[in-house]
This record gives C-alpha cells, structure tokens and sequence, in this order.
C-alpha cells in the first residue's frame, strides 16, 4: 500500500447502531476496521444480513456511524461523501427519465449545457452497450440493461470512488459474468477506488484485489482480509478455472462457511422468535 | 372477439334498448301504455328535441358555459391540490395538525356546500367553479401527498448521491413522481369537475347544461331532460377521451399494468 498517499477510503473503529421501535439498539456492525487505498479493488463478502450494506451506505455519508471514524482521502466525511458514485442494489433509475436523461442527469445538476450532457450520456451509453437504447423508458429495459444504464450515470460523474452494492445481484449468471467483465473493463481504464459488496465469494475474488469478509450480524465484523492475486487483465468466467483461484477460493470459504452457517442458524430463529 | 363484432353487438345493445323504448312509450299493450309519455317521453321525440336544440343553436352556448366552468373548477382544484399536497407531504407537522380539518371537510357531501357558494358567489360560473374545485381539489390533493410520501426511498438516495440539492431533488424527483400520482387520477378528477358544474348549475344558474335539464323539469319536459342527459354523457365521453390523448402522453415511462419484464 502506498503510504504517502492517505486511504480513499479508511474507516477505524465504525460502529453502526439503530434504535428500534421498541426503544432497543440493534448494533448492525461493531468497530469496522476497513481501508480502500488509491486505485483499489475491495470486495466485501459476508452472510445475508451481516450489515455489508451498512458499511458501504457509512462510506457513503448516508448513514453516520455511532463511534468511529470515516476519512475519505484523509479528510474525515461530513454529510455526504461528494467523491463516491453509489451503484444501489435496487433499481435506482428515475423512471420517468429515458435512458439518456438518466445518464445526462449527473452532469446536468452540475451545470453543464444539456446539449453537451446529452452529447457524453450518449459516449456512455455506448461504452455500456446501450448506445441504440438512449430513448428508453428504464421498464423498457432488460434488469441487465437497467444495470448497465446505472452503472453509465454512476460513471460519467467521474467519481473517485465506486460504491457498488450488490449491484449484479438480481441478475441472472450469464448476465452477471458479462456485467463482470464490464465492469472490470470500465474499472481498467482509469482504476478507481471501488468498494463492492456481495454475498457470492466467487464473484469476489473473480473481481477484486483485495477480499473482505464480514461475520454473520448482529454486531457483526470484520474477520478476514485476503489479497488477491490473480493476474490482470482478467476475464470472469476464466479466471475461475485457474489453479490460485480454487485455493484462495478454499481457504476463504473455510472462514466464510461458519459464519453463513450462524447466519442461516440466526435469521431463522429470529424467524422463529417472530 | 373480434373487433367488427364487438362493434356490431355494442350497437346492437343501443339498438334494443331503443327500441323497447319507443315501442312502449308509443304502442299500448292490452290498452294501456307501459311508459306513459308524460313520465318517459320516447326516443324520436328526444332525438328531435337535441337535433333542434343544435339546429336553433341554443345550445352551443350552455354547452360552452359548462366546458368552462369544469374547466376553471379542474385548474383551480388541481394547482390548489398540488401544491397543499406538496406542503403537506414535506411538511409533516403541519399535515398532523391539518389532518381531522381536512377528513371532516372530505367526508362533508359537497352537494351541500352549493346553497352557500350561491349565496356567496351569486348565480354566476363562479358558484359551479367554486363547488367543481371542492371535489377536484382533494382528489388531487390526496394523491399528490401520497406521491410524494412514497417516492423510493433508493430513488431518492441515488439522487443525494449524483449530487442533487433539495431543489434539485423536487425538480428531477418529488415533481415527476407527484404529478405521476396526479395524472392517474386525472380521469376521475375531470370527471368531478364536470359533475360539480352540472350539479351547480342544476341547483340555481342562468346557464349551462345543468340549467337546461332543471328548466325542462319545471315544465315537465321529459324529452327535454332526457335530451339534456344524453348531451351531457355525451360531453363528458369527449372529454374522457381528450384526457386519455393528454394521459398517453404524459405517462409514457410508465409500465402499462400487465408488463411482466423483471
């Protein structure tokens, strides 16, 4: 890691509590110890309901930690984190907006001419694939189109920083490995900072170069950080045949199976409890 | 079915009803008539008394007097509606305190409300406009304060975080998802206002349709009446149906109901 350059993003001790209905705190994640240098890749993995989400929205600036500390390139984050692009697990697309204005927006909040911003949607549109789908109403797209169409009005704000949750997580395999590449394609040009949560561990190390993974919730942390590497430039779906990648694959999973373990154990009692 | 048949039988139903109409409004059956014409009037004569109604011309001006009033009553209610229903909506206080006002004027029979406009408003348009916005306005309302309580709360954060100030946040975000809410009621809206004017005008005018069927009544004018209904239906099918060209327009980012496309 490079030293003389501060973290993206370094979050020390971040603890995330919500008060219920009932007056109860529920501790979502306890004192996260989490840094995502200049032009890396993290992945977060952990069991469904261990708080990744919770992580990803405190390096957002949406929500604000109880305890602890965010820096984002060594500044501590008031409000919103103005140097992230958030790609939402859910569709996030103005649904009365055509594909275009929905990439246009980012640069049109900020100023620029409408020709201009209609002019460099389309530029992204079509390194997205989508270069013919600009008068698109979103539920005229495909879940996969609509992805791509996110990730386009993510990226044409030129965020330093990628937030991605889930984002290939409703999508079907194949979808999922071509939106992959994708993204690793896009990534390679200009390597942003990206912190990607997911649930799937084989997605994780097929993309990142560096594997977080999270112990199932409540107060849920982190317990394991594996770097990865694997040679880039990468494809997904072969990278996954390589020989390193099964290994690392085994090791973290036997890290990884107890916590999905206590996390399925968890979720159904509480099923129970309800 | 097909369309060609569809037609066919649609006319047919016109057809029959019609026709029993006439048939026993004019032919006595073991000598007495089933619809005595003093009470059901018939067919021919109600044709007659609309086409002489056009042919005279009489009645282009009633009908512009009640086009009018839905007209202004429909504006008037909607940008009341949608603006009390954005206040409220992000105001959340002020929709707490508002709110028993607001269910106990919305349970009140509007109809009631017309002696009051008259007297206030005289027996002008602006008593028929003032009862068409009593309905209009909280149509709209309610659906412009639900619009923008549910507006997706992802939608919402996306635009936080592509950089949106609270102003631009109620351009590109609370405006669209508000006036979307508006428009799928616009149907039932432009239906009230038609309503409020016809049923103002019928309680005390000096014009309109309303008028015309409430002046046949007092001289027991049954074709009259009738003639005056059929018009009526007639004007709010027409303008129903400028309101679905307006609607196709407006929503067409929105998903027809049975798009199943994840």
């Amino acid at each position: 890691m490079d030293t003389a350059q501060p973290n993206a993003v370094a979050l020390d001790d971040a603890t995330v509590a919500f008060r219920l209905a009932d007056a109860r705190v529920y501790t979502a994640v306890e004192k996260a110890k989490l840094a995502v240098a200049h032009g890396e890749f993290v992945a977060i993995v952990g069991p469904t309901g261990c708080g990744k989400s919770t992580l990803l929205n405190v390096a957002a600036g949406l929500l604000k930690p109880a305890s602890g500390s965010v820096r984002i390139f060594g500044q501590p984050l008031t409000g919103l984190n103005r140097d992230a692009g958030y790609l939402f697990q859910a569709d996030a697309l103005f649904p009365w907006k055509t594909a275009v204005d929905n990439v246009a927006i980012g640069l049109e909040i900020k100023g620029a001419p409408r020709e201009q911003a209609l002019q460099r949607a389309q530029g992204w549109l079509t390194s997205v694939g989508l270069g013919a789908f600009g008068n698109r109403y979103p539920h005229m797209l495909s879940g996969g189109q609509r992805k791509r169409v996110g990730l386009a009005q993510v990226l044409i704000r030129d965020p330093k920083i990628l937030l991605m949750d889930e984002p290939f997580g409703p999508l079907d395999a194949q979808t999922r490995q071509i939106m992959g590449n994708l993204l690793l394609e896009l990534w390679n040009a200009d390597r942003k900072a990206v912190l990607f949560v997911t649930h799937d561990l084989e997605e994780a190390i097929a993309l990142a170069d560096r594997v977080v993974i999270m112990s199932a919730g409540p107060s849920a942390r982190i317990i394991g950080d594996w770097r990865v590497s694997l040679p880039r430039p990468r494809d997904i779906s072969e990278v996954r045949m390589e020989k390193d990648f099964h290994e690392l694959h085994r090791e973290i999973w036997s890290v990884l199976k107890d916590e999905v373990m206590k996390g399925y154990a968890q979720s159904s009692q509480a099923a129970e409890a309800v | 079915m097909r369309r060609s048949t569809l037609l066919a039988l649609q006319v047919l139903v016109a057809v029959v009803v019609l026709g029993l109409w006439q048939f026993f409004a004019t032919v006595p059956v073991f000598e007495r008539m089933v619809l005595p014409p003093f009470f059901f009037s018939n067919p021919v004569d109600v044709f007659s008394q609309i086409v002489a109604w056009f042919q005279s011309g009489v009645i282009w001006k009633h009908l512009v007097i009640t086009l009018w009033e839905s007209i202004l009553a429909f504006a008037i209610g909607s940008l009341g509606g949608v603006m009390v229903g954005f206040w409220f909506a992000r105001q959340p206080r002020v929709a707490a305190v508002f709110d028993p006002y607001v269910k106990m004027v919305n349970a009140l029979p509007r109809v009631v409300l017309a002696p009051i406009f008259t007297l206030w408003l005289g027996l002008g348009i602006w008593s028929k406009v003032a009862l068409g916005v009593t309905l209009v306005f909280f149509i709209v309302f309610f659906n412009v304060y639900q619009g923008v309580k549910e507006v997706s709360t992802t939608v919402l954060d996306n635009g936080r975080m592509l950089g949106m100030s609270e102003r631009q946040l109620m351009r590109h975000v609370y405006w669209p998802s508000a006036l979307s809410w508006m428009f799928s009621s616009l149907h039932t809206s432009v239906g009230f206002a038609v309503v409020g004017a016809a049923v103002g005008e019928y309680l005390g005018s000096a014009a309109g349709l309303g008028y015309l069927i409430q002046q046949a009544e007092g001289v027991f004018d049954v074709s009259g009446v009738f003639a005056g209904m059929f018009v009526l239906s007639a004007f709010v099918i027409l303008i129903d149906m400028g309101v679905t060209l307006v609607e196709r327009r407006l929503l067409i980012w929105r998903p027809a109901a049975a798009d199943g496309r994840g």
